[in-house]
């Protein structure tokens, strides 16, 4: 269990320090939502209606900025060849740095989501609501894209690979995960029904994901 | 304890590497891996440190934990560093031991010996190819593995790195560990045996 906890502690410190990128994901995320009532107008009714649909899509995207980097970087300093050789089984070293991914991206980005929902016109219920949703949800696009970010692992440029192979995947979680939002808000239909799948399909990811992440980077030794 | 090859093949890009390989590296031995670039020294020491999948025939160890694979009881000091630029010196050593399964007084006591124990705060990004070397080797000292596989472990180390490393290996083989170690110069230990890459026959 140390080794694991070893794990976490370093790719936490690594992801927050200079160069890290888990601060940048925080930052496109509040930019890519600020833009949005640029570009719609100040049409508050509007923003209100679509204010859910944004910020996940925001946070899509900015869960993705960093997860390119997540093997890579090990790889291309030696380290992946360590862990692989480890006496801890590769699932849980991938699902370590899938923790530590979450904490450094998914989770500043829900601390930030009420505060910017603000821009989108969003009321107390409505931010309560989708906070939890990105609470339930955003494991799940993290651990989704360990599988991406395992394949894509050898390449250069393998971000780019990687939101191809990840996006569609994250399709089911966006679904959910703002109908869930929405009908916390407007209704008619009842938060908890999409809530609970989306719960569900978090889980799903938390057991599948670092499986087929640690599938993936035995096959990439040649 | 011994580590034993029997017809070990390894095959990468479409090519046959090397085919038909057999060692036997007994407790206290070094094996000394030469021959020219390209003839497989590093792919043969990650084919035995489980990196690179095995085409044909085995690897096995004797006498090792029947519980863990060569790759778990081995140590493998390749030609990257594994070290992250934006963590300092003794926090990288620190993950490594902890990740290693060994105890962090034992880390610091790594450190010294390998000579970068006044350097324990600075980060790791600003080490010479040098200083990186010894920070790698000093992972071989914290956490306890039987079998080493050192990849030129002699490149970049000044002449004390390269005495202080001939130390730690003899240390090692005086403890029962055995070495693999591909190689183009001098070790600096004696070898037991020597074998030869890429040469007909």
């Amino acid at each position: 269990m140390s080794a694991l906890a070893a794990l976490l502690t370093r790719d936490m410190r690594i992801g927050v320090r200079v160069g890290g990128g888990a601060l940048m994901g925080v930052l496109f995320f509040l930019v890519v939502v600020s833009l949005v009532p640029f570009a719609v107008g100040p049409d508050l009714a509007l923003l209100k209606r679509i204010g859910p649909a944004i910020l996940w899509l925001a946070a899509l995207l900015a869960s993705l900025l960093a997860l390119d980097r997540l093997f890579a970087a090990d790889h291309e300093d030696g380290s992946l060849d360590l862990l692989l050789m480890s006496r801890t089984p590769l699932e849980l070293v991938v699902a370590a740095k899938g923790l530590a991914h979450w904490l450094t991206t998914g989770l500043p980005l829900i601390i930030a989501a009420p505060l910017i929902g603000l821009m989108l016109n969003l009321d107390p219920p409505a931010e309560a609501a989708l906070v939890l949703t990105l609470l339930a949800g955003t494991p799940a696009l993290t651990f989704i894209g360990l599988i991406g970010a395992a394949i894509s692992v050898a390449l250069r440029r393998g971000g780019l690979l990687l939101a191809v192979l990840v996006l569609p995947l994250t399709v089911p979680v966006l679904i959910f995960g703002v109908a869930a939002a929405n009908a916390a808000m407007s209704g008619p239909a009842p938060f908890g029904t999409p809530f609970t799948i989306l719960c569900a399909l978090t889980l799903a990811s938390l057991v599948i994901g670092p499986f087929a992440a640690a599938a993936a980077l035995r096959q990439e030794m040649e | 304890m011994r580590l034993s090859a029997a017809n070990l093949a390894c095959h990468r890009g479409g090519r046959d590497v090397f085919t038909g390989l057999s060692f036997s590296v007994a407790s206290g031995q070094a094996l000394a891996i030469t021959g020219r670039n390209g003839a497989g020294k590093s792919s043969l020491l990650r084919t035995v440190a489980g990196l690179v999948r095995i085409a044909a025939g085995e690897v096995e160890l004797e006498g090792g934990d029947p519980e863990l694979t060569i790759a778990e009881q081995a140590h493998y000091l390749g030609h990257l560093d594994a070290l992250k630029p934006a963590m300092s010196v003794g926090e990288n050593l620190r993950f490594w031991t902890a990740f290693l399964g060994g105890k962090s007084a034992e880390a610091a006591a790594a450190l010294e010996a390998v000579g970068l124990e006044a350097l324990a705060d600075l980060p790791a990004a600003y080490l010479s190819a040098g200083q990186r070397r010894r920070l790698s080797i000093a992972r071989l000292l914290s956490a306890t593995r039987p079998v080493w596989l050192l990849d030129e472990p002699m490149s970049t180390l000044d002449a004390t790195g390269q005495q202080r490393l001939a130390g730690f290996m003899r240390a090692h083989l005086a403890g029962g560990g055995l070495i693999l170690a591909a190689t183009h110069g001098a070790l600096g230990i004696a070898p037991a045996q020597e074998l030869r890459l890429g040469e007909p026959g």
